[in-house]
């Protein structure tokens, strides 16, 4: 990621701002998201729930619930900004380029089409391809996807496949016409525990195989750092922490990361009571001056309150935070402070 | 397995099966849609070419000999000495080719209007929902009746009887797209959330298309089980307008018609020239009821 990359990035955004207008005035649902994504890169998109995640995810396939809008920033994919494009040649490039994986795999497959149907479907909206070619690739793709006896199964119907199953062919239908990009939200949380591993690592394995870029949406810490190559911390809209997914994970600089990552359950630290981050993230019509952690946050000092909203450029690039955690005993720092609340 | 072997063997089928009132009520319908259907074959007169037609037969009681001509009639005749069965016959064809066409009309407009309202919202959907709440407000009967006096007042005195038919058709069609309106508009805000309608629209898709092959065949369950309770209530209203005298012409009788003529006699102990007619559009009516509720209750899987 140091070097400067020849290629273009396969996502870019640039001051990303996604508004709601309400009655209640206007709110600000995404608020000055930057980050790229690499061809092959996976980049891990966590946050709690509300935090703007899928909101940005929505925002670059350009499909907003009205009357959410993009109201500022670019949105660049292979080096061709988009959000200004018509809706005729943005609707072509979308769909060509992305790919999706939703969350819930019961709804995500049309009921009412084979799975063969869907796939050849897809394939040929975007590749210049017969349906007999369309056809044996929708095959080759189920197999790749580990649908055991895929040439059989084609013409099956989603419900006759179970949750992991259809997963599966979730991830063969966002794949099958080659996008650049897939954009993957929640893609286990629907799932057993027993196959989400499997799901995670298949979509891994065939990103990196085909160097597709993946932004995972996710509110798993444990998904993040198996897959993720960096990682995106949101919180209330805004990014708070961006960087490789070991060194933010192992040695996080915004206290709400590390919060995170305490109130994650970890095998190596035994049992003992979680962590709870206090309080929970303020709703968007009444965000807090200064940083909108700050009412929450065990580190918070006056600035915090007066100094509005930090970005990333307060530390560098890496954290949205003022006084961001010492990168050595930034560890240490957040165990005591999660001590001190599991008490 | 065959395809015909499938349908046997769907839940639909064995369900079916297993409902003793299902069966009756879809062998009593068959058995009068066939008379129906085939009345110029079975019907053992023609009762509406008036050279057949012996007045001297008027008012023969059914299964009884008829004392000038001497001949039988199954369920009697008329006073003009038609045979009340082959009228019955030839009464249905009007009645059911009434009601489905009314019925096909009204589902037509009523799921391309809950669709788009359904699916666009906003503006489009208040429109028409708005529309459908004030016709709602109006008694079926009495909006088919104001578009049936409409029509007969443009239409030419020479094409009236005709054009009855179709007046009909539209009046009952137009009266009836409510109720198609409203559950196909819900059923369409239900799946145009799910997410394999937003990957339809990521790969391009233009509405109309995702609304034609992803969300249509996706709310039709509900559609069919309101086109068969729609259906007894279409030919009820036709036999509605029909007694009331604003429906088939007496030279097109349908069974509405045949109960208002024999209505006349009732006093005068010709029971049987109203009472037929009845039972069969009883019969008819009920029969298509029953297999509507057993098919709500069959696709509802709340109810089981």
């Amino acid at each position: 990621m140091s070097a400067p990359d020849p290629v273009p990035p396969a996502l870019e955004l640039r001051n990303l701002r996604v508004d709601i207008p309400t009655r209640r005035g206007t709110l600000r649902a995404v608020d000055d998201v930057s980050f790229a994504i690499a061809p092959g890169e996976i980049l891990g998109v966590v946050g709690e729930s509300g935090a703007g995640k899928s909101m940005t995810g929505n925002a670059v396939i350009g499909l907003l619930d009205p009357p959410a809008r993009i109201a500022g920033g670019e949105v660049h994919l292979n080096g061709r900004r988009i959000d200004t494009l018509g809706r005729g040649a943005l609707r072509r490039i979308r769909g060509a380029e992305i790919g999706m994986v939703f969350q819930d795999p019961t709804s995500s497959l049309d009921p009412l089409l084979t799975i063969g149907d869907q796939l050849v479907e897809t394939m040929r909206a975007h590749l210049d391809i017969s349906g007999k070619a369309a056809r044996a690739r929708a095959v080759a793709a189920l197999e790749e996807v580990g649908i055991p006896g895929a040439r059989d199964r084609i013409d099956s119907y989603p419900f006759q496949f179970s949750g992991g199953m259809r997963q599966r062919v979730v991830i063969a239908l966002a794949l099958c016409a080659e996008p650049s990009l897939v954009i993957a939200d929640e893609p286990t949380t629907a799932l057993d525990v027993s196959v989400q591993a499997q799901i995670i690592a298949l979509l891994k394995r065939l990103c990196a195989e085909r160097g597709t870029a993946v932004m995972l949406v996710t509110h798993d810490m444990g998904v993040i750092a198996e897959t993720a190559d960096r990682v995106l911390v949101m919180y209330a809209g805004r990014m708070a922490e961006l960087g490789p997914v070991r060194e933010v994970i192992d040695r996080a600089r915004h206290p709400y990361t590390a919060g995170l990552m305490a109130s994650t359950p970890a095998a190596s630290r035994g049992a003992r009571r979680l962590y709870q981050i206090p309080g929970a993230m303020p709703r968007l019509t009444d965000l807090p001056e200064g940083c909108p952690f700050h009412p929450r946050c065990p580190k918070a000092q006056e600035d915090c309150r007066r100094v509005p909203r930090p970005t990333l450029a307060a530390d560098g690039g890496r954290a949205a935070c003022l006084h961001p955690l010492d990168p050595e005993r930034g560890a240490e720092d957040v165990a005591r402070a999660a001590e001190g609340t599991a008490r | 397995m065959s395809r015909m072997a499938r349908a046997w063997d769907s839940d639909l089928a064995y369900g079916f099966r297993r409902s003793p009132l299902a069966v009756l009520s879809l062998a009593v319908l068959l058995m009068l849609v066939a008379g129906a259907v085939l009345a110029p074959l079975v019907a053992p007169t023609d009762p509406f070419d008036p050279a057949s037609l012996d007045l001297m037969n008027g008012f023969t009681p059914p299964l009884t000999e008829n004392e000038f001509t001497g001949e039988r009639f199954l369920l009697g005749t008329d006073d003009q000495g038609r045979d009340v069965f082959s009228a019955i016959l030839f009464g249905m064809r009007i009645s059911l080719m009434v009601g489905v066409l009314a019925v096909m009309l009204a589902m037509v407009i009523g799921v391309s209007l809950g669709l788009v309202a359904g699916f666009r919202g906003g503006l489009v959907d208040s429109v028409v929902m708005r529309a459908a709440d004030v016709q709602l407000t109006f008694p079926a009967i009495l909006v088919a009746m104001l578009i049936f006096g409409v029509a007969k007042g443009i239409t030419p005195v020479e094409y009236r009887d005709q054009m009855a038919i179709w007046v009909l058709v539209l009046a009952i069609g137009f009266s009836d797209w409510v109720q198609f309106a409203r559950v196909v508009r819900g059923a369409t805000m239900v799946e145009r959330d799910k997410d394999y309608v937003q990957a339809a629209r990521l790969t391009g898709r233009g509405s109309l298309s995702i609304m034609l092959r992803h969300v249509l065949p996706n709310v039709l369950s509900p559609v069919l089980v309101i086109a068969t309770i729609s259906l007894a209530l279409a030919i009820i209203a036709e036999a509605t307008l029909s007694f009331l005298g604003v429906g088939a012409p007496p030279t097109q009788p349908s069974l509405g018609t045949l109960i208002r003529i024999g209505q006349d006699f009732l006093f005068s102990g010709e029971w049987w020239i109203l009472a037929f007619p009845a039972a069969t559009l009883l019969a008819l009516a009920l029969s298509v009821n029953l297999l509507g509720d057993w098919l709500r209750d069959t696709l509802n899987p709340r109810l089981k």
